[in-house]
Order: C-alpha cells, then sequence, then structure tokens
C-alpha cells in the first residue's frame, strides 16, 4: 500500500462491517466509551432495582464523587504513571502517611492546618521525585522500586505512631463538613477538589508538552529518547506527579474520615490501578484518558452503592465484581493491542 | 559536472572499538542535492561511518567538516542542531502519537505553554503537502504500514528548525537513509524515492544505505565503496556496473555468484512429499492446495504482505488452519502445532530471527542445538561429545564465522545469524525446509552462500519451501513458483526459460494463471 492510495481518512475509510470493526477497535477512545457504556448500564439497571428505595435521587449519583474522591485523585496519578509505561505501587502507603504525618503534625505538635498540608503534600511530591530519581539513574524496574516506596512510607507511619490519630481540630472538621450545594444535590470540598485535579490532570496531559512527552516515552521509550526529548526529566516528573497526588489523596482522605491511621488505605494503590485500568489506560503505557480514568472511579464506587442497596450481599461481592471487570478489560486491551500489532 | 563545494566532508576517519579497527582512515564527502550510496558488506564500517557522523559515536581520529566550519559531534541531539538528521531501518517514532504529534513532539507549537494543537496539525498537513505525500496527519502513526510511518519519519527529520517556534537547527543539510527499504516492497520504495527526489530538488544531501544493489542504481547519483574499515573508491554510479562494483565490495572475482548462475537445477524431483488440501485461515490466507515433492524447491513470489509468510506458518502450524488437511509422506498430520510439524519432518526458519528465532543472550552452540534437544525432549540430553561434533560439523559446513561455538549469537553478523538458524534446523535432518525470507539484511556473499546451500540441500534430497522478497533469488533457486496475490494463492508456475521476473509481476499484478 502505497500513501498515495491512502484517502485522507485511511483509519477509518473501511467500507466492509469487518473492517470498520476493526477500525474501532484501534480507536483508542474506545475503551473509554466501553467504560462510560457500562457505568451508564449499571446506573440504569440500579435505578430500575432500587427505584422505590431512593436510587434515583440525584444525591446519590453526587454521592459516588464525595465517596471516591480520594480514589480519584489517587487514580490521576496512576494513570500518569501507567500512561508513561511505569507502575507506583506505593500509592496507597503514600496516602497513608500522608493521614498520619499531617494528624500528628496538627494534633500533636500544633502545626496550623495549612502549613501541615504544604508540608505533607511537599513529602508526598518529594517521594515520589526520588523514586523517579531512581528509577531513571539506576534504571531499575519501577516495580520493585515503588515496592520499596511502599514498605517505607507504611514503616513511617508506624514511627510516627502505632495508635491511630484522631483529628478533633476545628477548623478540620468544618471543613470536612462543608457542603456546596449544586441545586440538584451538594458536593463536599474533597470532591469538588478532585474534579479541579481531573481538569487540571486532563489538560496537562493534553495541552501540555510534557503531558504529550509521557504519552511518547509510554509510546516506546527508545524512540523518545532518538527523538531528542528529555526522556529521564520526564519520568522523574511522572512520579513526582503521583507522590503530589497520593499526598493529596491522603489529605482527602484524612477529611473523609477524620483521622489519621498507620494502616489507612492498604492496598488502595491496587484500586487506584484497578480504576485506571477500568478506564481504558493501557498497562504497556502510551494510550489512554484520564477521563477514562474518571469512569473507571465512578463504576467501582458505583459497584459499592448497588451493593449497599443490595443490602444483603457482603461486601467482599465489590471485590468480586472489580476482579471480574478487570479481567474483562485487560481482555479487550489485549485485543486492541494484538490488533495494533498486526 | 562541475563540482561545487562539498556540504560535509570527513577526512581521515578513524575509529577504534576493543581489538577492532572499525574504520581506518575513511574519506568521505557529500554535495549538496545529490544521493550518495554508501556501499559495502556487512562488517565493511558503514554503520560506524554513519554513527561517527550522526554523534552516537565518538572520533578517535580524522575530521569533520560541515558547510567549511570543522565540527564534532557528542550526541545525535547535536548532529541534528547542526542540520545532519538520521531515519534508522527501524522507524523511531511513537505509534501511539498522531502523525502531527510524531512530526512536532518536542518542539510543537505553544503559546503561554498551551499546545496549540490546530496550529500544529495545519502546519503538519503542510508540510506533508509540500513533501507531496497523501497523509491524514490527525490519524494515530499505527494506523499506517510500516512504510508511511517512514516516510513520516524523514518529514519529521527534514523539519526539523522549520521555523516552528524555537529558533534551534538550521534546517536540515544531511539526511541519512540507514537501509530504510530493506521491509518495504516496491511501490512503497517508489514512494519513499520520490520523497528523496524531491528532497535532492532542495538541496539536501543524502546519505543513502542498502543492500538491494537495483535501488542503487536507480536513485544513487555517486557511491563511496568500503571494505574492511578502509575506502576502496568514490565512484559515479554511472561510471561502474553492478558486476564491478559487487566486486569491489567483496573484493574478489564473483565466483561465488558466477557458479550459482551456472548451476542448473535437478531435474528429476522425487514422488510427493507433502500435499497440502484447501488449508486456510480467515484473515490470513484463502484455502490453497499445495503439493511439495521431495527433494524439490518451491519458491513463494509475491508483494510484502500478500500472504507468502502466512502460508507457511500454516505449514508449520504455528498458526492454527479454519480447515483443511495435510498429508506428509502419505500420512494424515494434524498441524495444531509446531511440535506436529517437527515430528512429520518439517523445519521452520522465521524470518524474524531476531525475535522468533535466535535467542541472542544464547551462544552459538546452545543456539544450534536448541531444536534437536526439543524434538528428542528435555529428559534425554545429548551426550556432550556428540553435540560438540555436531556443532563443529555444521559451523564448518555452513562457514559460520568466527567459528567459535561459544561466541554469544547477538554478537554475529546478520549473515551470520542467519546461518546459525538453518544450523539449527538442518541438525534435525528435516525432510521439509521452510525459509522464509532467509536473506534478507544480509550481506551479498552470505546470500550467495545461503542459495548455495539451499540448492545442495536439494540435491541431498531434502524439500525447501523458500520465500523471498526479491523475485530473481526466487527464480534462480526452485523448480516451482506459488505465486501469492492478496493472500490468497493464485498460480503455480513449473520454473523454465520462459519464466522471467517480468512473467511473475504479470501473473502477480492480473491474478490469474495464464
Amino acid at each position: 500500500m502505497s500513501a498515495t492510495t491512502q484517502t485522507p481518512t485511511a483509519p477509518d475509510s473501511g467500507t466492509t462491517a469487518k473492517s470498520r470493526f476493526s477500525a474501532l477497535l484501534g480507536d483508542r477512545r474506545l475503551p473509554v466509551l466501553v467504560t462510560a457504556t457500562l457505568f451508564l448500564a449499571m446506573y440504569i439497571a440500579g435505578l430500575s432495582r432500587y427505584q422505590n428505595y431512593g436510587f434515583g435521587e440525584p444525591q446519590v449519583f453526587l454521592n459516588l464523587f464525595i465517596d471516591n474522591g480520594y480514589l480519584l485523585v489517587a487514580a490521576v496519578g496512576a494513570t500518569f504513571v501507567i500512561l508513561s509505561g511505569g507502575i507506583d505501587l506505593s500509592v496507597g502507603s503514600v496516602i497513608g502517611f500522608t493521614t498520619m504525618f499531617t494528624a500528628w503534625l496538627v494534633e500533636r505538635q500544633g502545626v496550623p492546618l495549612p502549613l501541615a498540608v504544604l508540608l505533607a503534600l511537599g513529602v508526598g511530591a518529594f517521594g515520589g521525585f526520588l523514586m523517579g530519581y531512581v528509577i531513571h539513574n539506576f534504571e531499575i524496574q519501577p516495580f520493585i522500586v515503588t515496592l520499596a516506596g511502599l514498605f517505607l512510607f507504611r514503616g513511617l507511619c508506624l514511627v510516627i505512631s502505632k495508635e491511630s490519630i484522631s483529628i478533633s481540630d476545628s477548623s478540620v472538621s468544618s471543613l470536612a463538613q462543608t457542603r456546596v450545594s449544586l441545586g440538584l444535590g451538594e458536593l463536599s470540598i474533597g470532591a469538588l477538589a478532585a474534579l479541579v485535579v481531573i481538569g487540571v490532570a486532563f489538560y496537562v496531559l493534553h495541552y501540555t508538552r510534557f503531558g504529550r512527552r509521557v504519552y511518547a516515552i509510554g509510546g516506546n521509550e527508545q524512540s523518545a529518547m532518538l527523538m531528542g526529548l528529555p526522556q529521564g526529566r520526564t519520568k522523574i516528573a511522572v512520579y513526582t506527579v503521583s507522590g503530589f497526588c497520593s499526598a493529596l489523596a491522603g489529605l482527602l482522605f484524612m477529611l473523609y474520615i477524620q483521622s489519621g491511621d498507620p494502616l489507612h488505605a492498604v492496598g488502595m494503590e491496587l484500586d487506584a490501578i484497578a480504576a485506571t485500568v477500568i478506564g481504558g489506560t493501557l498497562l504497556t503505557g502510551g494510550s489512554g484518558y484520564v477521563i477514562g480514568t474518571l469512569f473507571g472511579v465512578l463504576v467501582l464506587g458505583l459497584i459499592k452503592s448497588i451493593i449497599q442497596f443490595e443490602g444483603t450481599l457482603s461486601s467482599w461481592w465489590t471485590k468480586i465484581a472489580t476482579g471480574v471487570l478487570l479481567c474483562a478489560f485487560i481482555l479487550i486491551q489485549r485485543a486492541m493491542t494484538s490488533r495494533n500489532k498486526t | 559536472m562541475a563540482e561545487p563545494r562539498p556540504v560535509l566532508e570527513m577526512t581521515g576517519i578513524v575509529k577504534e572499538f576493543p581489538g577492532v579497527r572499525a574504520l581506518s582512515g575513511v574519506d568521505f564527502r557529500l554535495f549538496p542535492g545529490e544521493i550518495h550510496a554508501l556501499m559495502g558488506e556487512n562488517g565493511a564500517g558503514k554503520s560506524t561511518l554513519i554513527k561517527v557522523l550522526t554523534g552516537v559515536h565518538s572520533l578517535d581520529g580524522g575530521t569533520i567538516t560541515l558547510d567549511g566550519k570543522s565540527v564534532r559531534f557528542a550526541s545525535p541531539l547535536q548532529a541534528q542542531q547542526a542540520g545532519i538528521n538520521t531515519v534508522y531501518q527501524e522507524v523511531n517514532l511513537c505509534p501511539n502519537l498522531s502523525v502531527a504529534e510524531n512530526i512536532f513532539i518536542g518542539r510543537e507549537p505553544t503559546r503561554f505553554g498551551r499546545i496549540q494543537w490546530k496550529r500544529m496539525r495545519k502546519e503538519a498537513a503542510e508540510l506533508v503537502d509540500r513533501l507531496g505525500l497523501d497523509i491524514d496527519v490527525t490519524a494515530p502513526l499505527s494506523a499506517y504500514p510500516l512504510a508511511v510511518q517512514q516516510l513520516v519519519a524523514i518529514v519529521r527529520s527534514v523539519s526539523t528548525g522549520d521555523g516552528t517556534g524555537d529558533g534551534e537547527g538550521q534546517g536540515t543539510k544531511v539526511l541519512v537513509l540507514d537501509e530504510p527499504t530493506s521491509s518495504l516492497d516496491r511501490d512503497e520504495v517508489l514512494e519513499l524515492f520520490r520523497l528523496m527526489r524531491r528532497l535532492k530538488d532542495e538541496g539536501v544531501a543524502i546519505l543513502f544505505v542498502s543492500h538491494f544493489l537495483d535501488q542503487i542504481y536507480e536513485i544513487c547519483d555517486r557511491m563511496t565503496v568500503l571494505r574492511n574499515g578502509t575506502l576502496v573508491g568514490e565512484h559515479m554510479v554511472s561510471d561502474l556496473d553492478q558486476v564491478g562494483l559487487i566486486q569491489l565490495m567483496i573484493g574478489k572475482e564473483l565466483d561465488k555468484l558466477e557458479e550459482l548462475h551456472e548451476h542448473q537445477l535437478r531435474a528429476d524431483v522425487g514422488e510427493t512429499l507433502l500435499h497440502a488440501e484447501g488449508l486456510g485461515r480467515t484473515g490470513r490466507i484463502a484455502p490453497f492446495d499445495l503439493e511439495i515433492k521431495k527433494g524439490e524447491v518451491v519458491g513463494l513470489a509475491g508483494l510484502l504482505g500478500s500472504g507468502r509468510t502466512e502460508l507457511a506458518r500454516l505449514l508449520f502450524g504455528a498458526d492454527q488452519p479454519d480447515g483443511g488437511k495435510v498429508t506428509v509422506a502419505g500420512k494424515q498430520v494434524p498441524m495444531n502445532a509446531p511440535n506436529d510439524a517437527i515430528d512429520a519432518g518439517v523445519a521452520f526458519c522465521s524470518e524474524n530471527r531476531k525475535t522468533e528465532g535466535l535467542v541472542p543472550d544464547l551462544t552459538v552452540r546452545e543456539n544450534i542445538i536448541l531444536a534437536l534437544q526439543a524434538a528428542r525432549g528435555w529428559t534425554r540430553p545429548i551426550p556432550a561429545a556428540q553435540r560438540d561434533e555436531l556443532v563443529a560439523k555444521y559451523i564448518k559446513a555452513l562457514d559460520i564465522r568466527p567459528a567459535n561455538p561459544e561466541a554469544r549469537v547477538g554478537q554475529l553478523s546478520g549473515g551470520n545469524q542467519q546461518k546459525v538458524l538453518l544450523a539449527r534446523w538442518l541438525i534435525t535432518e528435516p525432510r521439509l525446509l521452510i525459509l522464509d525470507e532467509p536473506t534478507r539484511g544480509i550481506d551479498i556473499g552470505a546470500k550467495a552462500e545461503i542459495q548455495k546451500l539451499v540448492v545442495s540441500l536439494s540435491e541431498d534430497g531434502m524439500s525447501v519451501l523458500y520465500i523471498a522478497a526479491e523475485l530473481e533469488e526466487v527464480l534462480r533457486l526452485s523448480h516451482t513458483i506459488g505465486v501469492l496475490r492478496d493472500r490468497k494463492l493464485v498460480a503455480r508456475l513449473t520454473n523454465g526459460p520462459e519464466i522471467t521476473p517480468s512473467r511473475i509481476l504479470e501473473t502477480i499484478a492480473s491474478g490469474e494463471h495464464q
């Protein structure tokens, strides 16, 4: 096939149903569409089943954001890392550490809240930076380095205190109670912050050189280097972003739970990764959208809500449903990547 | 032709690697608006010279003058900024990004840090248009075949410093194309050549490396020939014919090739060895019938992507057929997995010797012994003495260099890697040997040796299914030629004086057996 025979809309100019199907499979937006459709279908199913129990209330929908704001922020960080072709296992530990660290600063040391927040974000971002630095400069698998980060931050939690620290600071509780009315319902500060993070992440990924470099090194790191892109700097920045997002997620989590506990958010990195993958980001990197991650988190949140509405089901069904979904979405990814290879 | 001042002059270039002198005092010059071929066998120093020029390797001696100024590059980026751009055999772009992004990434037009997508797409479209290409710049790169991706790589490299904002770069003066055509088919090569001519008219000096002599003669103005790291000569292409060029490259008379040309194919072939009936796989290759006789060489001709490899993979059980059956020596074979084929005496040398064949980190000995050991099963290791004897025998028979069974395969040249792969299968003494592009990307001497080997195997009674991109090669070796077109076996021609490359091309073009 020569270039001259390409019509301007080459990739989807297929006329037969089959080639249209394969063009659709090749479209990188497909997984996001699938996830969004799944979310809608689940929502409608929930409506028809639990309508009499108030599932149709707008607030039920908005609660998805309130109850999962921290996960959303963590998943945005995970999306950056996975897009770049890496993985970050330290997310849950950094979240747990942030809750402990902030609670300790505010309750035990009497540090004013705004300063504690800044310190917590700084420590999280710095931890991410260090991991990125080690990954790039010593050419070590991100899996191993962030696994070390996982243990390190969890250990640091216990260094601060073995007991949980509940937060009685009045500004924290008033922040946690604050609700912003949207007419149909209301959102918490945490949910709003998560939405802002989504918006900023979208802008960064699609409208800045840094964002495009994240996609480029996820697509082919070697090529990115040969094209003269600063792939090392980008990588380090990606883990810094993830560390920052984890710390922010930790703050939101603390706001949600109003305590610091050394065992908060154990394993949450896996939820973040699951949400990202269900949202259509390829684990191999280079393909995916932060909007997909939003839907991924919403789907996971909706599963929880539905199980609550069902009432009789054990909450472990959340895990089972997540596992099944994850498996299905990995298979879709596989179909996509194998199609791209031929 | 009055000679203007060369844009690039390399004088007395010396490059040493531990224990090897890769280049000793090579001179090379490049004029604006010319296409200059760098010729030589594998290991002659072509790649090293290019890497020295593009800043990948440092210089151990000699000078490089670009536009009258002495230069020395410490990295590919520096070379790019000075106007020397390289497109490698493997496309070094990001398949997940759009064409426009691949052209502009790293220097996207921005305003207050925000990427101006519209402007970027427009500029990319203009650039593509100006170079006479018809590519949708908004489509992801992976939507296009390799050939188009290569063109995009060229567009990217010639567009650096195209007034896109950052002020770096001074426009491309020298474009280095390192074997861009090795995996392209004829139409794609023509498209590439069109682009090259266009750039040449714009005054870009192009350094072109290719193993295909016909392409050199079609597109190049001048050539520099290297042998063993030394300069053999610089010639106008019009002054040197192909035979003369090959002699310069290998430094001896063409006895090897001549011998092959005069060789008469064994006329009598034995009885049917393999018979495939209605074998096919949806989307890969339409059901086909194929008969291969004992000692017969069956060549497959067809364009890249016409189903040559797919056919071979079905015969080897590497892909499962939708229907049809295969009989080998009268017995039906299930062909559900390569093991079935290996048990039936079928061996398959893949075209991707790096990814699907050899294990680069294992030694020559281990690679050769792999298939035989697999056939015996892991519970019955081959005795060391017998193993060493077998390996030594095949290293000698195939003239694998270096003749060291402990050398790591990854360090061997392409031709020698191919021989190792061949040895691996020959050692199992197959009845049918499937060779998928065994001569791709290897130099002319090794090519001739492999072809000679095929002929002698056939004389010993082994059947061979031979796949090659070059029609002449298929014609020279095959008793029977299967012609493929659009994933369908359209014709079976018995080789004879009346069968010529143009006849085969006609068959491919018309898709009919006349």
